[in-house]
């Protein structure tokens, strides 16, 4: 993890949320969020009135000092709230801005003329060229050569890692450092539109875009604002046929107490602490709406190879034909595989030491040839003191068996399909025109991947596994580790067609990808998470990346998506709840002196028709403080079905809501009235 | 496009306006002329010679000793006005008239306060009410009957068969009174 | 009494048997599917289409269909003005009513082309037998057409996936009123006929009674408009004093008819909703969620009214049979009660005894319907302002779930919200706006303790036949405190735009609502997603009514209703 984390406790960010606490108080700063503007209005209201009750001698003044002194509290912690949240953000932010030190590029010119020019005015399409020791200018694409490149700045990964042109492994990132060799990339962002660059903007929450959720919740909250704006705001005009008189200060408490201050104060806190959970796990996003979106996928596509399996498959075991030994098939095997570098190829090697004693042998004085592997013969093998020994898939190495004079042997059908069938990919091993058995390799599933999908199902998301497999071992491999559906023998086309399959029944995708053939599917997916290893390709058409490269991430994504609507549903319905106990509070103590037979609905007790309607209004003011680390950290997720969770949220915040007020307006009354105010 | 919505809509509301308001009436009426007769034309009841006495279903004021009263109307029983008292509960008026209404009941009748059933101290919701409650009549049989010089037990005998059981006790028994105090009159026809 | 609260549990039962069958007829005959009533109103059906020009094969758009539906209810306004204004120079005039004064022949005519049917006149003065039929009537068939034709293709909008119509407003019209109202009011008219009630072109009849006065009885074509009156939740009553009159409503039986008729439409749209977006779950839950708010409301005001008069217990009277003050002997105060809390619940506004005497805390339970404005609801619009509520419970309970909002798998985003809040916004805005005016005016023009001017009553009452009156206006209901001097042109207009804008907002704005549902891709379901049928989202959805009804009007009850139970001597 590279990602600096912040607590509420770093002092620093604290210390700067206070003072922009007062800097946010400028009307043009409120006005963005109609709630807390509503509450800034009154404060101003109130305080006049104190101002004028105060010079006049008339009314009330201590009791609207109070109620003033007490609403510009409300709004200074809603204010800190966001202040913090965007501290840790910008905290975040440093962070990452520091990975990107001002560096300069040596830009290739038309001519192959170097001309060093700062980095910042690299543009799109530049060719820059990149030697040892250098730091890599701007994100971009290895168009020659290969070099390593330290990318710890980025991923905290310390070892380096191969980039080079062509493939999947040709894109670099800007603020990375190239170890070895030299390299020529080509940009692919203009300054200031790197992934680097919107991941900042984004924490930082300065030019926070509102998501589609946010805009329906700003819809809602300015409907109740405006509901208890017309409620309150027809009080005196209503009262004056009983003759009552309602002081604007009481007024502007009950206003305020109303309209739904909680959530209103933390929503957009709570969309930047979203973020930076986000950012604290790694990730990269390149909008707030793939978040949202996160939280909504249906179904989940992951390779097979590297998410669900460990990349690479293991001999298990060595299958002999009827009159060939065991030890004869793994010698064989164990000869085929010296040379062969893959882990496939060593986890042969390794199978026939450990099953049968060979040692790996030398083979260097026998000029062995060895015939490497091709798309083409989909073999390999070597040919060493007489014998051609070959290894591959079953049509090719019997294709080789025919002509090299042998026939198919019998039982070899049955074995490989028994293989296949429980998820291995089986390798016939022949030499020359005698077929001598089968390697058993065996997909490794990664541990605790059933858990996960069980916790995915549960949420309501589909797993598909997809796999260049035959649908016979997919179906095995898909089996053992419990995902929903497998899509085997895939081309990308075939991803694609998925993809579009899935969403013209309405359902989000999410995917991980990270070659320049995943790009368009990344693209079509709702949420396409990019590898950071991947390509350039497969980064832009994403709409996250993940810097850990760990296709497994999705699943953090989508809890965070959900993480972030849970705590802004659970804070609204919390916030409405809490206006009941309100109401029990204000309402008669507002006509008391008109209706005194109204002493009775004074459920509470409360000492005073002042002291119950300042408890309110303090109570108010305090639960956002309260509630500043609950937004800050998200609601609790559990991977519950959505009747479970909906009966959970409701029981907590939506009944404790409606109860919690009633204890805590009791408790500021009580203290209230020992401290002589009430 | 404005033009041929409005002109469909000025069509429809012609046709059904004819239906509804034309043909729906005409169909009723037909039924009800036909099979109900009497009950179309308001369940008038008349004197011999023709005259309407009143409708069953309207009550009609009373005030005479041998008679049974009916409730107290908020508009004296005009059957082409009809309405309630719509005083609410709190109104010191209100309580006033109860309490005069219960006053002179319990003068007229000699009877204690708490044998007065609420419904002869309140004004009915049409101001037509033809029921009172069997209570409410037995309560006045002792008046009535020295009024008439009838038998009290007849008299009793005479509001308990005029006694109406709502079908499957959806409703209150009910005593209707012109119906009851023209038994009364055709009582003492009999019994001279 | 316990008889009684019997009663009203048969009733109440009866009238959810036969909704069931009703709702299924309803979905099959907007679904366009056969029914066996065809070959009996199917011609008259399409006799009607023909006649009128209407093109029933063209599909409509939100906006297409809004557009018909407010056009042709125009039309019908402008006629109903013209011929209230005029119905002293027209024919079938056979008492001699004189025309209506401007603002009265406004309010009226705004007050049953929106289903209201608030009367701010008298039956027996104010209307000639023409304006009974041909307006009246026709009006008291079309306006709840309208309803149930807008509920439907709120419906349709929900049940679509990537629609872009929601059906043809004048055949669902013509279909609604033909199909479903038609032959229910016929069955209906017989029954009452049956009962007593009249069925005459004559006018009122000169008898002389048995103590020789004089009385003039007001009769009509009562049987055919009280049919219709009651199924249609329109509740404008040919007598002044509606279903409490006994022509309007003579017997026991007559009254439980009524009172079935009253709940049997609203109650069959929320199953036919189950049959048309073809989720009987939701039908279920959102049946069960109204049920839960009408029954609490039920409870106060059949045990309030039962309990008597609060100032009585001191007289010492005998006050078993419950409060009796402007309620007829024949139902009593417990089905009084039910009929009060039934008709205020469903937009209906007729009533069989009178409301401004209802026990306090009695008149409370009927104003909560009113404001509620959701529970069963007037035919079709009922449907529509629930859903509206629905859009805001998915909203919340969405988010707490961490998924986009969605119902019925349609994704509920920024524009729904504005649309829901919209039709949200604008009952509380018309009901303490229209009371904050008229208290403040009745305030600065009366003088109290000299003159009650437009109030019958004294104190918190004055003050709630206020509001009343605007709750009734708003939530198109028309019943009343009918103490009230509302024959004036204050509340004529001010009452009268009420009514207009509470009848179109919330049917226009959940239109384009549906609208825009409607072209969205249906999203399936999954284990993850919220479902709208369960027990859990209607807790929610209930506690979301409850709450943000009793936000909205907590402060007005207490100035009204609440104070006033408080210092009756029973209150305190």
């Amino acid at each position: 993890m590279s990602m600096p984390r912040t607590t509420l406790r770093d002092r620093a960010v604290v210390r700067q949320a206070v003072v922009d606490a007062w800097r946010k108080l400028d009307p043009r700063v409120q006005v963005r969020n109609p709630v807390m503007f509503v509450v800034e209005a009154g404060s101003l209201l109130t305080t006049a009135v104190f101002a004028v009750e105060l010079v006049s001698s008339t009314g009330d003044p201590a009791f609207s000092g109070h109620v003033a002194f007490w609403l510009w509290f409300t709004l200074l912690f809603a204010n800190f709230a966001e202040a913090m949240a965007e501290g840790r953000g910008k905290a975040q932010a440093d962070a990452l801005r520091r990975t990107r030190t001002e560096t300069t590029a040596n830009r290739l010119a038309g001519d192959g003329q170097t001309a060093c020019v700062p980095a910042s005015t690299l543009r799109r399409g530049d060719l820059v060229v990149v030697v040892a020791g250098e730091w890599i200018p701007a994100d971009g694409e290895v168009i020659e050569g290969i070099a390593s490149v330290d990318e710890s700045a980025i991923t905290g990964e310390s070892a380096p890692v191969i980039r080079e042109s062509g493939g999947d492994r040709s894109a670099v990132t800007g603020g990375t450092r190239v170890l070895s060799d030299r390299i020529i990339v080509r940009v692919t962002s203009d300054p200031g539109q790197s992934f680097l660059d919107r991941m900042i903007a984004l924490v930082e929450g300065a030019e926070r875009q509102k998501t589609p959720n946010e805009l329906a919740l700003g819809i809602l909250l300015a409907l109740l604002t405006l509901v208890f704006l017309l409620v309150v705001a027809t009080i005196p005009p209503l009262a004056a046929y009983a003759g009552a008189e309602v002081p604007i200060p009481v007024l502007v408490a009950l206003l305020v107490c109303l309209i739904p201050t909680t959530i209103g104060a933390l929503v957009s806190a709570i969309g930047i602490a979203g973020m930076n959970r986000l950012v604290q796990c790694n990730v990269l996003a390149m909008s707030g709406r793939a978040v949202e979106a996160a939280g909504d996928v249906h179904t989940l596509l992951l390779d097979k190879t590297g998410t669900i399996t460990l990349g690479n498959r293991q001999a298990a075991e060595f299958i002999p034909l009827p009159g060939v030994s065991g030890e004869e098939l793994a010698d064989a095997a164990q000869l085929a595989s010296l040379a062969d570098e893959t882990p496939e190829g060593r986890s042969i090697v390794v199978l026939a030491k450990a099953r049968h004693g060979l040692r790996g042998r030398d083979l260097t004085g026998l000029a062995p040839v060895f015939v490497p592997f091709s798309a083409h013969t989909r073999m390999s093998g070597v040919d060493v003191a007489g014998r051609e020994i070959r290894k591959g898939a079953t049509d090719a190495v019997l294709a080789y068996v025919i002509s090299r004079g042998g026939s198919p042997p019998q039982d070899l059908r049955a074995v490989v399909e028994r293989v296949a069938r429980s998820g291995g990919t089986p390798l016939v091993v022949a030499e020359g025109p005698r077929a001598l058995g089968v390697i058993h390799l065996k997909d490794v599933i990664k541990d605790g991947m059933r858990s996960r999908f069980e916790s995915l199902r549960a949420m309501g998301i589909r797993t598909v596994m997809v796999t260049g497999d035959n649908p016979l071992t997919a179906a095995a491999i898909a089996r053992e580790a419990g995902v929903d559906d497998f899509l085997a023998e895939a081309t990308p086309e075939d991803k694609m067609a998925l993809i579009r399959r899935e969403q013209a029944e309405g359902k989000l995708v999410a995917m991980t990808g990270d070659g320049t053939n995943d790009a368009p599917a990344l693209a079509q997916a709702d949420v396409g998470v990019a590898m950071n290893s991947g390509t350039t390709a497969a980064k832009e058409a994403g709409n996250m990346v993940d810097l850990d490269s760990n296709p497994t991430k999705l699943v953090e994504v989508v809890e965070i998506g959900k993480q972030l609507l849970m705590t802004r549903g659970a804070l609204t319905t919390f916030s409405i709840a809490n206006d009941v106990a309100k109401y029990f509070a204000i309402v008669p103590a507002m006509f008391l002196l008109a209706f005194p037979q109204l002493a009775v609905l004074n459920v509470m007790g409360l000492a005073t028709p002042r002291s119950a309607i300042l408890s309110a209004v303090i109570f108010n003011a305090l639960v956002i403080v309260a509630l500043i680390p609950l937004a800050l950290k998200g609601v609790a997720y559990r991977p519950l079905g959505a009747a479970a969770l909906l009966r959970r949220n409701m029981l907590v915040y939506g009944l404790g809501g409606t109860i919690l007020p009633f204890l805590g307006i009791k408790a500021v009354d009580l203290l209230l009235a020992a401290a002589g105010l009430a | 496009m404005m033009r041929a919505q409005l002109r469909l809509a000025v069509r429809l509301a012609l046709v059904t306006m004819l239906l509804f308001g034309g043909a729906y009436h005409l169909v009723v009426w037909a039924a009800a002329v036909i099979i109900f007769p009497r009950q179309a034309e308001g369940s008038l009841l008349r004197r011999v010679d023709g005259t309407v006495i009143g409708s069953r279903l309207i009550g009609q004021s009373f005030s005479r000793q041998g008679y049974f009263h009916p409730r107290p109307s908020a508009v004296a029983f005009d059957a082409a006005s009809s309405a309630g008292s719509n005083y609410g509960p709190s109104h010191p008026d209100h309580r006033r008239a109860v309490e005069a209404r219960l006053a002179a009941f319990v003068s007229l009748e000699g009877v204690d306060p708490r044998d007065v059933p609420s419904e002869m101290l309140t004004a009915s919701g049409a101001g037509l009410d033809p029921h009172i409650s069997p209570a409410g009549a037995l309560v006045q049989t002792a008046r009535v009957a020295s009024a008439r010089g009838l038998p009290l037990e007849r008299v009793r005998q005479l509001v308990r068969i005029h006694i109406e059981h709502p079908l499957f006790g959806v409703g209150r028994p009910v005593v209707n009174v012109l119906e009851l105090n023209l038994a009364l009159d055709a009582a003492d026809a009999r019994e001279p | 009494m316990s008889g009684d609260y019997g009663a009203v549990a048969l009733l109440i039962v009866v009238a959810i048997g036969l909704s069931i069958p009703v709702g299924r007829y309803i979905a099959l005959v907007f679904m366009g599917r056969p029914t066996w009533f065809d070959r009996v109103v199917g011609p008259l059906e399409g006799f009607i289409l023909r006649l009128s020009g209407v093109d029933a094969t063209r599909g409509q758009d939100w906006r297409q269909y809004a557009t018909s539906l407010l056009v042709s209810n125009a039309v019908m306004w402008l006629a109903a003005l013209a011929i209230f204004t005029a119905q002293g120079h027209l024919p079938f005039n056979p008492d001699a009513i004189a025309g209506m004064e401007p603002t009265l022949a406004f309010n009226t005519a705004s007050s049953f082309t929106t289903n209201t049917n608030l009367q701010h006149y008298s039956g027996e003065t104010g209307l000639s037998l023409l304006s009974q039929m041909v307006v009246v009537t026709f009006l008291q068939f079309m306006t709840a057409a309208t309803g149930m034709a807008a509920a439907m293709a709120v419906m349709r909008g929900l049940a679509g996936d990537r629609l872009t119509t929601l059906g043809n407003f004048h055949v669902d019209l013509v279909r609604a009123a033909v199909r479903v109202l038609l032959p229910m009011s016929l069955v209906i008219a017989l029954v009452l006929l049956g009962q007593g009630t009249p069925m005459t072109f004559d006018g009122a009849v000169s008898a002389s009674t048995l103590e020789g006065g004089e009385q003039r009885i007001a009769r009509g074509v009562v049987a055919s408009m009280v049919a219709i009156k009651q199924l249609g939740t329109n509740g404008g009553g040919y007598f002044g004093a509606n279903s409490a009159h006994p022509f309007e409503n003579p017997t026991a039986l007559s009254n439980a008819v009524e009172s079935i008729s009253i709940l049997l439409l609203p109650m069959a749209t929320i199953w036919a909703l189950g049959h048309v977006v073809r989720r009987r779950r939701v039908a279920v839950m959102v049946f069960a969620v109204m049920l839960a708010l009408y029954l609490p409301l039920l409870a106060v005001a059949v045990t309030q009214e039962a309990g008597g008069h609060p100032a009585m217990p001191q007289l010492g009277v005998d006050q078993s049979a419950g409060a009796m003050e402007g309620k007829e002997v024949r139902m009593g105060s417990v089905l009084t009660a039910f009929w009060a809390v039934s008709t205020t619940a469903t937009s209906n506004g007729s009533v069989n005894g009178m409301l401004d005497s209802l026990t306090p805390l009695g008149g409370l339970a009927a104003m909560a319907g009113l404001w509620l404005n959701c529970i069963f609801g007037g035919v079709g619009v009922g449907f529509v302002n629930m859903f509206v509520f629905i859009v805001i419970a998915v909203f919340v309970a969405g988010m707490m779930i961490g998924r986009t909002p969605e119902f019925l798998g349609k994704r509920v985003e920024a524009k729904e919200m504005k649309l829901a809040s919209l039709a949200l916004l604008w009952h509380p805005l018309a009901i303490l706006v229209g009371t904050a005016i008229a208290s403040w005016t009745w305030s600065a023009t009366a003088q109290p303790g000299d003159t009650l001017a437009w109030l019958r009553n004294p104190g918190p009452h004055g003050f709630s036949e206020m509001l009343y009156e605007f709750s009734s206006a708003a939530a198109n209901n028309g019943s009343g405190f009918e103490g009230l001097g509302d024959n004036t042109p204050f509340w004529n207009i001010t009452t009268g735009v009420v009514m207009v804008l509470s009848r179109y907002v919330p049917i226009v704005a959940p239109l384009a609502l549906a609208g825009s549902l409607a072209a969205k891709p249906t999203v399936p379901d999954s284990a993850g997603t919220l479902q709208a049928g369960s027990l859990t989202f209607g807790v929610m959805l209930w506690a979301v009514v409850v709450v943000l009804g009793l936000l909205m009007f907590l402060p007005v009850a207490v100035l009204g209703p609440i104070a006033e139970f408080l210092a009756l001597p029973t209150g305190s």
